[in-house]
């Protein structure tokens, strides 16, 4: 089982970001996802400092894989798409089906992130025929959805052609929209966000009016209130899932991969925090805990 | 420019047609479409019926298949495909990939829309769906109408837009908010915030909904109370109580329509397959008076009073927007 780092979900300011991914070079990380997905308007980082990043992380021993956006709306998006699909030398996301489109052109192999809808077998064999190699299981499937498609005898003979990874840790992203919620937070538009979200790097919480954290804001994405946490779930996932997803967090990331690691087998299994889930991977509400 | 109407049942299926709809989209009775509500849509007997019906007065009857097929029983979306094709269905509305496939490959003659579950955005994202020769491509309710625009420009492809119902302010079939509270979503169990999960509760006079046992919303006595839709609640953000996400409307875009029409936006849909066929009656005809003025004279195209009068007592907490189209909504 591999461990992979998603790409950061926050808008962080350069400087951080630049210290995260050495940390993360120094990491036992094997796996790590860069680029911005969830606003063009985040340009801390540019294309050629993703790729700066993607060739220190690669000299460090990391395998690199560049992530695309998930909500295309403007030409001037597909073009920056354009350079991401061109990059030359490293493995794509895509979050969107037009990046896949646009991959299947070049005749490159792709991961299909896990806002691709893909929810069946055939579904699946028809994106491995299309260049799938990775495939990131949508974040609100279970484990028995998981193990039902892939024990389908259509899958059996492509089963060596890809690798299953699934979001393991980490605030869920659950939605994307044209409104931007963190400037809608600010009484701000979106055209006049000012990059709000710089000034919230784990993203804005929202509770109910009875105080019960149900979800983050994150620009035009909302996540999970709860941090979603299958540290415990490792040892179900054997022979199922090849590599499990860290979605970055402000603080605690690399401690987590280290206790991931510990625990494959199921020898060191951690107590959940009250603010953790894990309702998705049970069939359970996703804000559950099982 | 067609009018596009939504029907939960034979009854306001009628409606639709008798009010000047040009076709009308329904679905099965069970999770292969994206309204799966109980005591609404069409078993095979009512799909054969409502093919029929809508035939005899020369429109169109579109059938939405739109929810993610499962890995336990795949074959129900292949036979909800095969029972509207049986039955008549001039257009599938589909979205998952396999399903489209499915489709075009065993009776490309019947038209395919790409459905707004399969959440296609952008060039780019229909480019992908030409696969599976599609006809149309009903746009998700995200864009500007700058942006609509400049996918009307850029693409040869039929557009279909939402002109009015409830509004989901989420790039459709990428949403799990629902499944996240509830553990059912619109791609997994074809409903948002089902009724089932949803308890209300009188304290002392304020009225508060809850789904799945989460508080969405609390109504003052004065305050009329909307169904607890989850993205439309009033939540706490740092020291602020508001509608977070989005207040309880519908969106509205009658103001766009001679917009639209420039465009060549090819259908105008309606939401509202969960609606009384009063309510389809109602908004199918202001919507044909509508439509037709501005076929007649675009250049001369004046909302009515009275058109918005009608829409806005049928609207959500009766409030409009424009919704994405209008860019300072976002």
């Amino acid at each position: 089982m591999k461990f992979s780092l998603g790409p950061v979900l926050y808008f962080w300011p350069k400087a951080q970001m630049q210290q995260f991914y050495r940390d993360a070079a120094d990491s036992a990380i094997d796996i790590v996802y860069l680029g911005e997905t969830v606003c063009s308007k985040r340009r801390e980082l540019k294309f050629d400092d993703y790729m700066a990043l993607a060739q220190m992380l690669r000299e460090a021993g990391k395998q690199v894989c560049l992530s695309s956006m998930t909500l295309y709306e403007a030409p001037g998006e597909l073009r920056e798409l354009r350079k991401y699909v061109d990059n030359g030398e490293f493995l794509v996301e895509a979050n969107d089906v037009g990046a896949i489109s646009m991959l299947q052109e070049h005749g490159l192999p792709f991961v299909a992130g896990a806002a691709i809808n893909c929810y069946n077998q055939h579904s699946l064999r028809r994106l491995v025929g299309m260049g799938l190699t990775r495939w990131v299981m949508p974040v609100e499937l279970s484990q028995h959805w998981l193990d039902t498609l892939l024990s389908q005898s259509l899958i059996s003979d492509i089963r060596d052609c890809f690798d299953t990874e699934v979001f393991g840790f980490g605030h869920l992203p659950l939605a994307w929209s044209g409104r931007c919620f963190t400037a809608r937070s600010e009484n701000r538009s979106k055209d006049q966000c000012e990059l709000c979200c710089i000034n919230y790097p784990q993203g804005r919480q929202v509770s109910s009016q009875d105080g019960t954290a149900v979800f983050v804001l994150n620009g035009i994405q909302t996540q999970s209130g709860s941090r979603y946490n299958l540290i415990n779930q490792l040892p179900a996932m054997q022979g199922m899932v090849d590599i499990v997803r860290l979605s970055p967090q402000v603080e605690g990331t690399f401690d987590w991969l280290t206790k991931f690691k510990a625990n494959i087998n199921g020898t060191a299994p951690q107590p959940l925090p009250a603010t953790d889930s894990n309702g998705y991977w049970l069939n359970l509400a996703g804000m559950a805990t099982g | 420019m067609e009018l596009l109407c939504p029907a939960g049942s034979m009854p306001a299926l009628k409606a639709a047609i008798e009010h000047g709809a040009d076709a009308v989209y329904i679905g099965l009775k069970d999770d292969t479409n994206a309204r799966h509500f109980a005591g609404l849509n069409f078993d095979e007997a009512k799909l054969r019926e409502a093919a029929r019906y809508v035939h005899q007065h020369g429109k169109k009857l579109h059938v939405a298949i739109n929810t993610f097929a499962h890995p336990d029983n795949y074959q129900r979306w292949q036979q909800a495909v095969d029972l509207a094709v049986s039955a008549g269905a001039d257009v599938l509305i589909l979205a998952d990939i396999a399903v489209l496939a499915y489709a075009a490959e065993c009776y490309p003659k019947v038209e395919r829309h790409l459905s707004v579950q399969a959440s296609a955005t952008n060039a780019a994202a229909i480019d992908f769906y030409r696969q599976f020769n599609i006809s149309r491509v009903v746009l998700p309710r995200v864009l500007s109408m700058q942006q609509v625009r400049a996918l009307a420009k850029s693409c040869d492809i039929d557009l279909e837009v939402f002109a009015f119902g409830s509004l989901c302010i989420m790039a459709e079939g990428r949403c799990y908010l629902s499944s996240y509270m509830t553990g059912q979503s619109p791609n997994t169990a074809g409903a948002c915030s089902p009724a089932a999960f949803i308890q209300w509760q009188d304290n002392n006079g304020t009225l508060e909904s809850r789904l799945n046992g989460i508080l969405i919303d609390r109504f003052a006595p004065n305050e009329t109370a909307g169904y607890p839709t989850l993205c439309k609640g009033r939540f706490t953000v740092g020291s602020d109580t508001y509608h977070a996400l989005e207040e309880p409307t519908s969106l509205n875009t009658l103001d766009l329509l001679p917009q639209l029409y420039a465009e060549g936006i090819k259908s105008l849909k309606i939401e509202g397959r969960q609606r009384s066929p009063a309510y389809v009656a109602q908004i199918t005809q202001v919507w044909r008076a509508a439509i037709d003025a501005v076929m007649a004279t675009p250049e001369r195209f004046n909302v009515q009073p009275q058109w918005q009068q009608v829409l806005a007592g049928l609207a959500e907490g009766s409030q409009t927007t424009l919704g994405a189209y209008h860019r300072k909504w976002k």
